[in-house]
């Protein structure tokens, strides 16, 4: 029937969606918040995809895995894997400028990559990792599943911006938000800069990583190609920065938006004579590109700017 | 008491500081001028931690805290304000104090997302007291202002506060008067002598107008040309020929012979 059709199409949309508002939170944390320039986010996202897969894959071929374990498992996995390389990584390179801070991330990111494609006794190089199993998939089948699937996204979504709103509204979050403003001087008011931002920096790359492993329950098989620079990082960046950079709800509004207008131009590319095919991509991006200088025109600060946290309950008559 | 001994600061070639040795005594307001170039706030960043000397040593009340890091002094009591206004711009005014606050409890990462309550009591003396400061400041009124926003004179006001909001021993204000009108820069002098008389903070204090410096400084350091030229009272210091040479012999400060 058409309209289920067009149902469990909003289902997968809004699973899509979901996993881009976990990522895009995560880069509100470190940009939004803490003014940290992380232009390797598919790196940390990959990490969480292959930890969750190969933790939980049921059966593997040439490579470690097929480790049964449960999905909550292998989301700690991840989460811990990506805290510790992020922390390493912050270490050596959190306190650099912001744009040599974007460059570093990249490079990082880069070797991310070559080591999944070529490590084959650990992720299975290009062909990928498969028989990855999705949450409750004893339990839930066919339509049923993906439904429950959508709703476990989004209860991490729910998660994910409940920690970002605490940490928001906290004395850590204004210390960050003036590092990020002034960072001499929030050292001169007495602020151990490197520490907060190394704390930033480790936290967005462990929710990277969630969402990372949430793609992988969610495609149940992932290679290399899922971890493009362009489908993660680029995307992320511009639905925080449309959605309104330090806003936690602008972060998850932007990666809605923006998803919606991603998947839209999929199917305007589809119309494109056959020999315009091989470039769709590029059309895609150079409407997302639009997209963007479009929405900055009307809205310098983003759909939802940033604000700062309310002090009414501070506030005494 | 804050004491420079053979201070020396390199950029490369050029030295910016040689062999600076000076006090600024507690209790006191001490005065440091010199013209533009002659390493004064490179000497305030030595002091306050944000570059490291190339040579000599910096104490605090006997304490060696040559190579403390900066935000380890603040808890000595050792606070400065910027020559150019470093205002936590994209923060409201009343954060941009909190923000220097004793905010230690919700400042732990895991006490922010797991136990909010904790620090509700930290919360609310972090705004009492961002309130009484701004108020001691007469600009509570733009509580709500985005920093950012102010005028430059306000933005030296919401530094200045920002030193008073935990316990400052001494205060470091690089030309907290420069680009401010005439009206506001009495009122902040008004603030630092009262500041000084009640609660006995440590001013030292670079400006470039002779007159400020003559109504608020007991002792006055005259850099020139990276070096220590002489020190003493403001009287002192005008009638010192090497001063007069080096101050208003390059023409740059009309106006400061009155
Ligand atoms: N970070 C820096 N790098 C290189 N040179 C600097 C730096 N900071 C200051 N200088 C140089 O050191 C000298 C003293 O500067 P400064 O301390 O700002 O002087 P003042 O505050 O007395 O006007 C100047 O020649 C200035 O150009
Ligand atoms: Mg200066």
């Amino acid at each position: 029937m058409e309209l289920t059709g067009l149902f469990f199409y909003f289902v997968s949309f809004l699973t899509m969606a979901g996993i881009y508002a976990v990522i895009c939170l995560a880069l509100n944390i470190q940009w939004g918040f803490g003014g940290l320039f992380n232009a390797g986010i598919a790196g940390f996202y990959a990490i969480g995809a292959y930890s969750a897969a190969i933790i939980t894959s049921t059966a593997a071929s040439n490579n470690v895995g097929g480790l049964q374990q449960p999905i909550f498992v292998g989301m700690a996995v991840a989460a811990v894997i990506a805290g510790l390389v992020g922390w390493g990584i912050a270490r050596l390179c959190v306190s650099l400028k912001s744009d040599y801070l974007a460059m570093a991330t990249i490079g990082i990111a880069e070797i991310i990559r070559l080591v999944i494609v070529n490590e084959e006794w650990l992720t299975n190089g290009s062909l990928g990792v498969s028989n990855i199993p999705r949450p409750f998939e004893g339990v839930f089948k066919g339509q049923t599943a993906e439904i429950v699937f959508v709703l476990f996204v989004w209860i991490i979504v729910l998660l994910t911006y409940f920690i970002s709103q605490r940490l928001h509204k906290s004395p850590w979050g204004r210390v960050l938000r003036a590092i990020r403003d002034n960072e001499d001087a929030a050292e001169s008011i007495g602020k151990d800069t490197h520490s907060f931002r190394t704390q930033t920096f480790v936290i967005g790359a462990i929710f990277m990583a969630l969402a990372g492993a949430l793609s992988a329950h969610y495609f149940k098989y992932f290679s290399p190609d899922a971890t493009e620079p362009i489908l993660i990082t680029f995307l992320a960046w511009v639905m925080l920065i449309a959605g309104g950079s330090g806003n936690n709800k602008g972060a998850i509004a932007g990666a809605l938006v923006v998803w919606a207008i991603w998947s839209m131009t999929e199917i305007l590319t589809g119309f494109l004579p056959s020999e315009w095919a091989t470039r769709s991509s590029y059309m895609r991006m150079l409407l997302i590109g639009l997209f963007l200088q479009f929405v900055l025109q009307r809205y310098r600060s983003g759909l939802l700017p940033e604000r700062a946290p309310k002090l009414d309950k501070l506030r005494r008559s | 008491m804050i004491q420079l001994e053979n201070v020396s600061k390199r950029f490369g070639g050029l030295t910016a500081v040689h062999n600076c040795s000076f006090s600024i005594p507690t209790g006191q307001i001490t005065g440091v001028i010199g013209p533009n170039g002659a390493g004064k706030t490179t000497v305030f960043n030595m002091i306050a931690g944000l570059l490291q000397p190339s040579s000599g040593q910096i104490f605090l009340d006997g304490e060696d805290i040559t190579s403390l890091p900066a935000h380890k002094r603040q808890s000595k009591g050792l606070y400065r304000t910027f020559q150019l206004a470093h205002e936590f711009s994209r923060m409201t005014v009343v954060e941009n104090l909190m923000v220097a606050a004793d905010s230690s409890i919700g400042e732990n990462v895991f006490n922010a997302i797991f136990r909010p309550s904790i620090f509700q009591k930290q919360e609310h003396a972090a705004y009492d007291k961002a309130m009484e400061t701004l108020r001691f400041l007469e600009i509570e009124k733009l509580q709500d202002e985005l920093a950012g926003n102010l005028s430059g004179g306000q933005k030296k006001l919401l530094e200045l506060g920002r030193t008073l909001m935990q316990t400052p021993k001494v205060i470091l204000l690089d030309e907290i008067g420069a680009g401010v009108n005439r009206s506001l820069l009495s009122k902040i002098a008004v603030k630092i002598q009262q500041l000084n008389d009640d609660f006995g903070y440590t001013f030292c204090l670079i400006e470039h107008d002779l007159d400020y410096v003559s109504r608020l400084c007991d002792e006055v350091v005259v850099l020139a040309q990276a070096t220590v030229l002489t020190t003493g009272t403001i009287e002192k210091i005008k009638r010192d020929e090497r001063v007069v040479e080096a101050y208003f012999g390059g023409g740059k400060y009309e106006g400061a012979h009155a």
